[in-house]
């Protein structure tokens, strides 16, 4: 099969989900003719034209208002957050807002929404631009939080959240973009709340979402040459999470290990 | 922009003693324990709403803030289901899961009242960009106070609106107080309407206690919007009568200010009185209208009464089953 980075993956779905629907729009900071801060978005603007490939000033409110807006009249915003930090900045759309319309109307109304943002460490750019605060969208009510780890699962379950009638939260990690997988040249989708099982094993199992599924393979081989045997169970979507398979490893294993890079306090983790 | 008929003119002052008559039924239902939550009448702003969305057409949107009510009523909103919506039971708008400040009718356009002091106006840029994008020549009236043109909000979303020339009407109620604030202290340029010039767009200072000076200017700003031309910002002045809300005696304000705006810039008042003027209706006209408001209102506090309470244990199974909407 081909491989293909994780930030092309993520191109291809965006590309056939915008030549599948014309619902669909993009809407966030420098991403026309500057392709957005990682690349994703090279050559969009030039394929889709800028009404359906919106480049906005640095007004992270006004974007999630703007798709959220977008998303109760007819449409399919992907609105990107460049930085999951800056996420805070716009926070009253998000976590009042959009994760809330849903259930205060009483289930009357749809907000199909994706929020596109990327977080973690690894680059060296300080606390306003390495967080991951996963936590803050697992701990609100009406978000659905996806957190893949490959070029197939990005691709995959960005297809699914484009489809969704919720918001989610599609948080990327920074570190990944460069990062080939092979990716089936055929269209496929991910089910929300399915982890993949990334590596089988009888002794440990070790439960890791995003970059640490990465670290965790690694890990896993270096455990090997002691003997141990270890499981990589990288559940994809934190929200909703396959408990099922988590427990499943477990009983089997006997023994679990989660890693997450994000602040031990109050995390998914914890 | 068509000149208001007779019967139009009769209309609005229909909708607006409706509007003043509903939001003195539900303070008194509040006080008697029938409503809980929050409640924010928009009793004394009740022009604004109506000449408002008497500007606009059945395809175009508004976008509502947490005094409300008034918008809802005068878009067209069920009032049965408002007031089911206020007594928390299941016929309400959101099923009782919304209470007053989420009143939301999409077959009307009304994209929802907000809990939140601003949160309504970043969302009015995406139904703008929504009509944009389809080339309707639909609109989209965005209603927030002034306390929430103080917020960062307001900046964001106004400049976005105006550099996308997105087809969104920014009405700004100046009812003079953002709870106890009064906006001569928080409104360093002390019209909001003035700050249209940073963002390049028109901006209208009106009377908001006069349903025909609103219309006039909404209509206006309607044109412009139609055409492609961009977003206005009005600032309609108006007075909040009582409190923030029903517990609240506002001793903020002095007692001659409070005597001055209820008897000079009553919208119910005036209006009724201009209407006599013009000879357009007579008083008895106006007490039967008066009447007819009085028994539907009634009517909408039977219904309300009548309708169950939402199924508790039903919601908490779908929510806890329903993983699809990441519920709890």
């Amino acid at each position: 099969m081909r491989e293909i980075e994780y930030r092309e993956a993520i191109r291809e779905a965006i590309v056939e989900e915008m030549d599948r629907d014309k619902k669909v729009f993009l809407i966030g900071e420098d991403i026309g003719v500057y392709g957005g801060a990682f690349k994703v978005y090279k050559g969009l603007l030039d394929k889709y034209g800028p009404r359906r490939v919106i480049n906005t000033p640095i007004s992270e409110t006004a974007i999630i208002g703007a798709a959220i807006g977008a998303a109760l009249t007819g449409y399919r915003p992907i609105a990107e957050i460049m930085f999951i930090d800056f996420a805070a900045l716009a926070m009253d759309q998000i976590a009042n807002q959009a994760a809330k319309i849903h259930f205060m109307s009483g289930d009357s109304i749809d907000v199909p929404l994706v929020i596109r943002t990327q977080g973690g460490v690894g680059k060296g750019l300080s606390a306003q631009h390495s967080q991951s605060l996963e936590g803050w969208f697992y701990h609100t009510p009406g978000l659905k939080v996806v957190m893949p780890s490959t070029a197939y699962d990005v691709k995959g379950l960005l297809k699914t959240a484009i489809r969704d009638n919720s918001p989610v939260m599609f948080i990327e990690h920074k570190m990944i973009y460069p990062v080939k997988g092979p990716v089936p040249e055929e269209e496929y989708t991910i089910l929300f709340g399915e982890a993949d099982i990334k590596r089988a094993g009888k002794d440990i199992t070790i439960l890791a979402y995003s970059n640490m599924v990465l670290k965790s393979l690694e890990a896993a081989e270096e455990l090997k040459k002691d003997g141990i045997d270890s499981e990589v169970v990288d559940p994809r979507t934190l929200v909703p999470l396959d408990i099922d398979a988590i427990i499943n490893s477990v009983k089997k294993t006997g023994r679990l290990v989660i890693v997450s890079e994000a602040c031990r306090r109050g995390s998914v983790a914890s | 922009m068509a000149a208001l008929s007779d019967k139009v003119k009769i209309d609005m002052l229909k909708k607006i003693i409706e509007i003043r008559k509903f939001e003195e039924k539900s303070i008194q239902l509040y006080r008697t324990g029938k409503i809980w939550g929050y409640l924010h009448p928009c009793i004394g702003q009740e022009a604004i709403p109506v000449g408002a969305c008497q500007a606009i057409g059945r395809k175009d949107y508004i976008i509502s803030n947490h005094r409300g009510h008034g918008h809802c009523i005068a878009r067209g909103a069920d009032i049965k289901k408002i007031m089911a919506e206020l007594f928390g039971k299941s016929d309400g708008y959101c099923g009782g899961r919304g209470g007053s400040m989420h009143i939301t009718d999409m077959e009307l356009g009304i994209l929802g009242e907000n809990g939140i002091v601003g949160g309504g106006i970043p969302i009015s840029v995406g139904a703008g960009l929504s009509c944009k994008m389809d080339g309707s020549g639909n609109v989209v009236l965005c209603f927030f106070g002034d306390g929430a043109a103080n917020n960062g909000v307001f900046h964001e979303a106004l400049n976005m609106s105006a550099i996308f020339k997105l087809p969104v009407i920014y009405i700004c109620e100046n009812n003079m107080y953002a709870i106890s604030m009064c906006s001569a202290d928080s409104v360093a340029c002390r019209d909001v309407g003035k700050r249209s010039c940073a963002y390049d767009i028109p901006g209208y200072i009106i009377d908001g206690s006069d349903p025909v000076e609103v219309y006039k200017t909404v209509s206006k700003a309607v044109k412009q919007a139609r055409e492609g031309r961009g977003p206005s910002l009005i600032e309609a002045k108006t007075y909040r009568f009582y409190g923030h809300h029903p517990n609240d005696p506002a001793q903020y304000r002095g007692k001659e200010e409070v005597e001055y705006y209820t008897s000079e810039k009553d919208p119910v008042a005036n209006f009724k009185s201009r209407l006599l003027e013009e000879k357009i209706i007579t008083v008895e006209e106006i007490e039967k209208i008066e009447k007819e408001a009085d028994e539907k209102i009634e009517s909408a506090v039977i219904f309300a009464s009548e309708s169950p309470e939402p199924d508790l244990e039903k919601f908490l199974k779908e929510n806890k089953q329903d993983n699809n909407r990441s519920g709890f």
